[in-house]
């Protein structure tokens, strides 16, 4: 699907991103900045409900069930917590 | 079933377009609250089309299972995010960050207990993308236990930074045989005890003042690993969304640095804030206290005031009730302002969300470079619950260990106010010679007690 070279440009182009989206944001934002992009690595539930789904044994089944509660809890938990905080913003505003 | 794969790729690529727009927006004030909502749009679509990507539901026990794991973890992140206070937010964003590398870790031992099915390249992305989220798991709940008043101290003895080296080393030659000559489950499952424990090492000897910075790295960890496994599943969404965060966070983490002046790899490695078995540093003078009418005096018939809060403030949960003293102080003409320090609160933008939460403009709210030149004519300079921001020895003891980290001009005010529940010295264990100075008065008591006081006061006048 994604060949070896093709695979290298997005890292680097995927990277870029990140750095530019962040660069010029006010200290303020800073906390909640942080709490978005750890909901953000929450997709990681995808790629363990992937793995859990082709698992074949009783050890994979056990250590892939681990690995999808986690990443839904980091999805779920940081959306909340990024939520919450930036609601903040949202009533403090005019 | 080509149609299916197509559905697969295109929700995938709109979930990374909602993820960019999302921190996109999250980047300005204005937009910042729907930022939020974008990415959980993203978030949503991507998880429920997984469950049409080739091979999830062959087997029904697995897809019973996901469902389970997804809404066990769902709902215990979700009731323990929505009622934790938002004090403790650092903490919980520790957590749930530890949570996101630990699911890497898992992803990345289902396929090296599999054995070498994958190309070498692939191995070593799936060993790197193991060690560095099994490490921000173990790290991150040590963090988290830190800030949550669960494991008090540092753990420091003679060379535990070659102890730690060695851990490394190890975990790495455990993780290249895996990755090079596909040793069996023993070699796996003592690769990821040795990153366990390493996670565990490297965060134990770290200050608490310091676990900010740590938590960003681990934040940027958890996101590169992300990526890493996702080139193991081929999964583009995983990769980009890993990548953006492994970089945005990489440079969250220097700019924190950066605002107290320290290198990251100073942080990591350096025994800041070590206690010292010595006497504290002496100064002279004394501290001197003031009554509650008096502060509230002078603040009342001051024309301009500068209130310095800190964390020790919003754990007393005083936000509320300072705010409605400035708006007293405001009705008598007074000129308020906030004035935060980079590192107020636990985080970086910490006290702002916890001064917003009280409902103060933040066009009253000032950073460390726009007011520090405004203390030399303020009248009273209150501090709140802060202590080493203030602390005048960053600026002129090239001894004392925060030499250097900027820090609030605050004993250039003519009066100084410094609320406190005790005469202890500050987070990183230092006597602070601001409490010490001419023209400074401790009030003590806690925070909240004292704010009521002061409006009561300060309305009489």
């Amino acid at each position: 699907m994604i060949e070896g070279m093709v695979a290298l440009y997005i890292f680097m182009l995927a990277g870029f991103t990140g750095f530019e989206v962040i660069a010029k944001v006010p200290a303020i934002l800073h906390t909640p900045l942080m709490s978005g992009s750890n909901f953000v690595h929450g997709i990681v539930v995808v790629g363990a409900m992937v793995a859990l789904g082709h698992a074949d044994s009783l050890l994979g089944q056990i250590i892939g069930f681990i690995g999808v509660a986690l990443g839904a809890g980091n999805a779920a938990g940081g959306y909340v917590v990024t939520d919450r905080m930036l609601d903040m913003f949202k009533s403090s505003k005019d | 079933m080509d149609i299916i794969k197509l559905l697969v790729d295109v929700s995938y690529f709109a979930a990374i377009f909602l993820f960019i727009m999302g921190l996109k927006r999250m980047a300005h004030p204005k937009t910042a609250a729907s930022g939020i909502k974008w990415g959980g749009a993203g978030m949503v679509l991507a998880t429920l089309v997984t469950f049409a990507y080739p091979g999830v539901l062959d087997n029904m026990t697995n897809v019973v299972l996901i469902i389970a794991g997804i809404v066990l973890g769902t709902v215990l992140a979700w009731t323990t995010g929505k009622k934790v206070a938002m004090t403790d937010m650092p903490q919980m964003i520790a957590l749930y960050n530890g949570m996101g590398g630990g699911a890497a870790g898992a992803i990345s031992a289902i396929e090296l207990f599999k054995g070498g099915e994958h190309a070498p390249l692939i191995m070593v992305l799936a060993v790197l993308g193991g060690i560095i989220g099994t490490v921000s798991f173990s790290g991150s709940l040590i963090a988290w236990a830190k800030l949550d008043g669960r494991i008090k101290g540092v753990l420091r003895f003679k060379g535990i930074q070659a102890v730690n080296g060695l851990l490394f080393l190890a975990t790495l030659a455990a993780g290249g045989y895996i990755a090079f000559a596909h040793g069996g489950t023993e070699i796996v499952a003592i690769f990821f005890v040795l990153a366990l424990v390493f996670g565990v090492m490297m965060t134990l000897p770290i200050g608490g003042a310091d676990m900010p910075v740590v938590i960003s790295l681990y934040n940027a960890f958890t996101g590169l690993a992300v990526a890493f496994e996702g080139f193991v599943l081929n999964n583009p969404a995983m990769i980009i969304a890993g990548t953006i965060v492994g970089s945005a966070g990489s440079l969250l983490t220097a700019l924190m640095a950066d605002a107290m002046n320290r290198s990251v790899s100073n942080v990591l490695f350096s025994n800041f804030g070590e206690v010292s078995d010595g006497p504290a540093a002496e100064y002279d003078g004394e501290m001197k206290p003031i009554d509650v009418a008096d502060a509230a005096i002078q603040m009342a018939y001051a024309e301009k005031v500068v209130i310095v809060p800190g964390y020790g403030m919003a754990v007393a949960q005083a936000q509320h009730k300072i705010w409605e003293l400035v708006q007293v102080l405001r009705g008598k003409g007074v000129t308020v302002k906030f004035a935060i320090h980079p590192v107020a609160g636990r985080m970086p933008g910490h006290m702002n969300v916890l001064l917003a939460e009280a409902g103060v403009p933040y066009d009253i709210i000032y950073d460390l470079d726009e007011i520090n030149n405004e203390f030399a004519t303020a009248d009273v300079a209150m501090v709140i619950g802060a202590n080493d921001v203030v602390n005048p020895v960053a600026k002129d003891d090239p001894s004392s260990p925060i030499y250097g980290m900027p820090v609030l001009n605050v004993d250039d005010a003519k009066n100084v106010i410094i609320v406190k529940r005790g005469q202890g010295a500050g987070f990183s264990g230092i006597q602070n010679k601001l409490f010490f100075l001419d023209n400074s008065r401790m009030l003590y008591g806690d925070a909240q007690e004292v704010a009521n006081q002061l409006i009561a006061n300060a309305k009489e006048f």
